[in-house]
């Protein structure tokens, strides 16, 4: 098993540790939930990639169909969890939208400084 | 009619003080019937008190548990000759303190009235919870309630100064409890798996040294109520509050509380042969010798007629203290009498200050001279009174001391012999010498006749001074309720 | 008795299908009535299945008839209809409270969308807590996540809505760790049924995935529990959500990730996998530290709310502590302090809600001397700090002593050392806070107040007195946490 057998993680991992460098680095809170959102597509892509059997097929049932297919349960999963996604990021832009409103700013360095005066 | 089980009369002592305050509260606009319930709970308690003591000296040994937290440590009541003892002293004298405050409290035209009577009720119900506690937890339990509830006594004027003495009072008691006293009790629960008291001590043989004197440490510095140096503020703190508190709770009932707590816990969780073995008991009864010079000292350059007192009383405290450690059974006879005749000795002082206060607004010792012949009834009980804080006859001070003293001697202790007697001459100094100034030296300002405080304080006066005459003539009674308990021990 | 095992679903059911129609109602009282009555109702459920329980043991119902490792069963033992119980109960007590707080603090045309956020909250705490499939418990984590942080942002202060976009994003990091933890458990196992799992695992325990799928799983449920060092979002979400959210949140959301922690441990990875990693000594760490430092930092708060959020961290350090002991004393001691700190923290948050209702504030410099003009609130807030430091016949006490004495049944006698100074610390936090609220001259133009309303009262006191009677009459309450110990430990009755 040499280590690129298993490229689908390491893709996972890359994508990973750049969605978290850019939500802890950056101080824009809309770039944070970018960050956010690569973070979260990188599990996405390890389940979905994890579903998946050599030469399979979509799991489409359909006439003389052949048996190799991928397991669809993950790709079902992750559905959910896009979901999920897609809900966290619309909250969390709407939270930056009235963030901007009350404060003026999404720069989370603006942010503290008007909290300490 | 039936006669209840002392089961029930035991849960009674608890019940009665706080349906009485109860209906204190709903008669708040009848000053008159407010005064007359509590005086009816008042008696009703000591009835009741009274009954399970007249079972008890027989013998019986009632108890009752109220609840079982843990399996195997509950909260109970159980009565023993010395918590019956206490019982008895404070309901008794809870009556003469409320016919006491009747006359002060209207002759002094104190607000809030009613609040006064409903947390002297429930303070006189916790009382009587530590005075029945069966247990440690119990004893603990109580012992915090009670510092809660007289705290509003405490500031019952609202000054700013009650308010700043009332948070001294807190901080500490609460303070001290929570962290020495309730450490000790946890500790002691899980050494030896209970807490109930028990003749002889609850210590299985072989407990380490160490453990059992720090334990014996964190209990007495944990009894911030005693009043051991250095946690004594808060007595003179609580001179802010009216003369009946400062009577009953801060010369009775609190204070008692406190060295009650001390001598139960070293009869009953230590006992005499773990107290013998102990270097750490004797260090601490030094403290306490230490505790009753220093007071004495301190007490001398007081002016304020009521934290001369104050100190006088932590003084005092510590021949309680120091008695409860020397642990042989004629200081505890001796710990256990000066319990019963301090308490009416210093009641009556502080009923004499509060008259001179009602009658004259005096504060100060040094106003005081010649008012022995404006108020010679006064004077004349002060005298007694403080003939018997410092242990000689014709009172029942003289009594406790002797067997304190025989105490010491047992002991082996010198030094601590020496303390008592030294004590005896300071309390001469600082306070008979009130009342000798009182009739002989001139009067400053010039008032005609006789001029007493109202009649209630006068009958209360007459009835404690009465009695620490009474105890010196005969001190059988009270000698054979405390030796019941020696042969016990 | 198949009736109350069929009520298990309508601990979700109900709440999921209500809270649109609360949305709909626009009206906020009568928004308000709907969802206390639907919480109500899952309190009663919830005490349903717990008598059902304790009599029958464990039962499990299948979701739309589909047999388990294929359909989502739940599956409802001790451990969780306790839990469920908990977390049913606080939403209804703190909704008694909240019809006047809520009026007073937020908008008219929110206070639907308030209610609607609360009953989706609760059906995803409920749903982790009832469901016995691995990826379901994301989904429940993210309903009652996503509501949560709505509930926060809807706070007066603009420092709500920071607070709630940094709870978002660590929550949103928390809710993915454990779902990439799952991933590997499945990747392994094939399954997300946990009993499957559970079953699966024992011929597989100790390979490298699995042990990462541990490590990734219980650091996501350490973010969403404020496990040391992973608490910094929950003072300032606690701080400055609207009263009532405080109050709900802190007596259920961390004690359902402990609940979630729990389940992972024993029953998903079972106990000897669990512990042969140093679990132990890493939550011993961590929790010793949670309760000295969280406790410290209490000392030094000037707004409550943040005060007693930090108690809060050193709370969870003691359930933790609890868990680290790994005997069933300990674990006992933990399901303990959940119910017993529940009551405590839900009572004493609404505490300041009687104070934020009265002075629209929770800062000590601004409530300075006023306790005195609120008496009964502030007697409860005295009360409930009692328990707080672990006064004997409080609920605090019991707790602490089941703890100090598991530790000590097994020798771990610092850790006695650390209850108690985490006691010491908490009298200083209480009382300067007694001292401020009571002892202080009033600070400003001096706005005088009357005593806080009775339908706020009531609740109050109502938590306040349930710690003084579960202090008392530990039976209910450490009868319960026995047997549920005892099925976590062993999976028998």
């Amino acid at each position: 098993m040499d280590i690129l057998s298993h490229y689908n993680y390491w893709v996972a991992i890359f994508l990973m540790m750049t969605g978290f460098y850019v939500v802890i680095a950056s101080g824009n809170l809309v770039k944070k939930l970018i960050g956010l959102n690569v973070f979260q597509a990188s599990v996405f892509i390890l389940y979905i990639s994890a579903g998946v059997v050599d030469k399979g097929v979509p799991p489409i049932l359909k006439e003389g169909a052949s048996i190799l297919y991928s397991n669809p349960l993950p790709h079902v999963l992750i559905l959910t969890a896009i979901v999920v996604g897609v809900g966290t990021t619309a909250l969390g832009l709407a939270l930056a939208i009235r963030i901007k409103e009350a404060y003026g700013s999404v720069e989370e360095d603006d942010i503290h400084a008007q909290e300490e005066d | 009619m039936k006669i209840p089980a002392s089961e029930v009369l035991l849960l009674l002592a608890l019940i009665i003080p706080v349906v009485g305050s109860f209906f204190i509260f709903l008669c708040r606009k009848f000053p008159n019937v407010r005064e007359g319930i509590t005086l009816i709970t008042g008696i009703a308690l000591f009835a009741n008190v009274s009954l399970i003591a007249s079972r008890v000296f027989t013998g019986e040994r009632p108890e009752f548990v109220l609840a079982e937290p843990f399996s195997g440590f509950t909260l109970s009541l159980a009565v023993e000759p010395l918590g019956m003892l206490f019982a008895l002293l404070a309901s008794f004298l809870w009556i003469i303190t409320s016919i006491y405050a009747i006359g002060y409290m209207r002759g002094h035209g104190e607000d809030n009235q009613t609040r006064f009577y409903i947390f002297f009720a429930c303070s006189i119900a916790s009382v009587m919870g530590v005075a029945f506690a069966g247990d440690l937890l119990t004893l603990f339990v109580f012992y915090e309630i009670l510092t809660l509830m007289t705290y509003p006594l405490v500031t019952h004027s609202g000054t700013a100064e009650a308010r700043r003495s009332g948070r001294v009072y807190l901080g500490i008691l609460i303070s001290t409890s929570m962290v020495f006293f309730l450490l000790a009790v946890v500790w002691t629960a899980l050494e030896v798996g209970t807490l109930a008291f028990s003749i002889g001590g609850i210590y299985p043989e072989g407990t380490e040294p160490w453990v059992l004197g720090l334990l014996l440490a964190l209990f007495v510095f944990g009894i911030g109520k005693a009043a051991i140096m250095p946690f004594h503020r808060w007595l003179p703190a609580a001179m802010v509050a009216p003369t009946p508190v400062s009577a009953l709770l801060h010369a009775v009932a609190v204070v008692k509380a406190g060295v009650f707590s001390i001598l139960k816990i070293c009869i009953y969780i230590f006992g005499a042969s773990s107290l013998h073995n102990l270097a750490v008991a004797e260090w601490l009864s030094l403290l306490a010798g230490f505790t009753i010079i220093a007071a004495s000292i301190v007490a001398m350059g007081k002016d304020n007629l009521k934290a001369r007192l104050a100190y006088s009383t932590i003084s005092q405290l510590s021949y309680v203290t120091l008695g409860a450690l020397l642990g042989n059974s004629a200081a505890w006879t001796g710990a256990s009498m000066h319990m019963v005749a301090h308490a009416f000795g210093k009641i009556t002082l502080f009923f004499c200050a509060g008259a001179i206060l009602v009658a004259h607004h005096k504060k100060n010792v040094s106003e005081l001279d010649g008012l022995g012949r404006v108020m010679p009834f006064t004077m004349g009980a002060f005298f007694i009174g403080s003939l018997s804080i410092a242990g000689l006859p014709p009172t029942a001070g003289m009594w406790s001391k002797w067997y304190l003293v025989l105490g010491t001697v047992d002991a082996g202790e010198l030094i601590l012999l020496n303390v008592l007697l030294l004590s005896t001459l300071l309390n001469v100094y600082y306070l008979v010498s009130i009342p000798i100034r009182g009739f002989f030296k001139p009067l400053r300002t010039p008032v005609s006749g006789i001029k007493e405080a109202p009649l209630p304080c006068l009958i209360a006066i007459g009835v404690t001074t009465t009695i620490t005459v009474g105890l010196f003539i005969y001190p059988e009674h009270l000698f054979q309720a405390v030796s019941g308990l020696v042969t016990t021990w | 008795m198949a009736t109350i095992e069929q009520l298990a679903i309508f601990q979700i059911t109900i709440p999921l299908i209500v809270a649109p129609l609360v949305f709909l109602l626009k009206n906020g009282n009568r928004a308000w009535f709907l969802t206390l009555v639907t919480s109500v109702a899952m309190m009663w459920v919830a005490s349903q299945l717990l008598v059902h329980v304790l009599s029958v043991g464990e039962f499990v119902t299948q979701i739309g008839g589909w047999a388990a490792p294929w359909g989502i069963e739940y599956r409802v033992d001790t451990v969780n209809a306790f839990v469920l119980l908990i977390v049913s109960g606080m939403s209804s007590i703190v909704l008694m409270f909240a019809r006047q707080s809520v009026n007073q603090e937020i908008e008219s045309n929110k206070r639907s969308l308030f209610y609607t956020s609360w009953l989706l909250c609760l059906t995803g705490l409920l749903g982790v807590t009832i469901t016995g499939d691995a990826f379901n418990v994301f989904v429940f984590l993210e309903i009652s996540s996503l509501s949560s942080y709505v509930l926060i942002a809807m706070g007066r202060d603009r420092r709500a809505l920071t607070s709630s976009f940094q709870y978002l994003v660590m929550g949103t990091i928390g809710a993915t760790f454990i779902l990439i933890g799952i991933g590997f458990l499945f990747i392994v196992t094939g399954t997300l049924n946990m009993a499957d799992i559970s079953e699966r695992l024992s011929d597989t325990s100790q390979t490298r995935t699995v042990r990462t799928a541990f490590a990734f799983i219980i650091v996501g449920i350490g973010l969403k529990l404020a496990m040391f060092p992973l608490h910094l979002w929950l003072p300032n979400a606690y701080a400055y959500a609207p009263s009532v959210a405080s109050a709900f949140l802190a007596a259920t959301a961390t004690k359902v990730a402990l609940y979630m922690l729990l389940r992972f441990i024993y029953t998903v990875f079972g106990f000897e996998f669990s512990f042969d990693l140093p679990l132990s000594e890493t939550l011993v760490i961590l929790s010793s530290a949670a309760i000295l430092v969280g406790s410290v930092v209490a000392i030094f708060q000037d707004n409550l709310k943040r005060l007693l959020a930090y108690s809060s961290v050193a709370q969870i350090g003691y359930m933790l502590l609890g868990v680290s002991l790994a005997t069933q004393a300990g674990l006992s001691a933990a399901l303990l302090h959940v119910f017993n700190h529940a009551v405590i923290k839900g009572g004493l948050f609404l505490v300041l809600g009687c104070f934020v209702f009265r002075f629209g504030t929770a800062s000590l410099k601004l409530l300075s001397g006023k306790g005195t003009q609120m008496p009964w609130t502030f007697a409860a807030f005295i009360a409930g700090g009692l328990s707080l430091i672990g006064v004997p016949l409080t609920t605090g006490f019991v707790s602490k002593w089941q703890l100090v004495t598991a530790a000590l049944d097994i020798g771990w006698w610092p850790v006695a050392l650390v209850v108690l100074a985490g006691s010491i610390l908490a009298i200083v936090y209480v009382w300067r806070a007694v001292e401020v609220l009571y002892f202080r001259p009033v600070s400003d133009d001096s706005q005088i107040v009357k005593e806080a309303p009775l339908e706020l009262l009531l609740p109050t006191w109502l938590l306040i007195g349930a710690n003084i009677y579960f202090g008392i009459n530990t039976e209910l309450s450490i009868g319960v946490a026995d047997v549920a110990a005892h099925w976590l430990m062993t999976g028998t009755r």
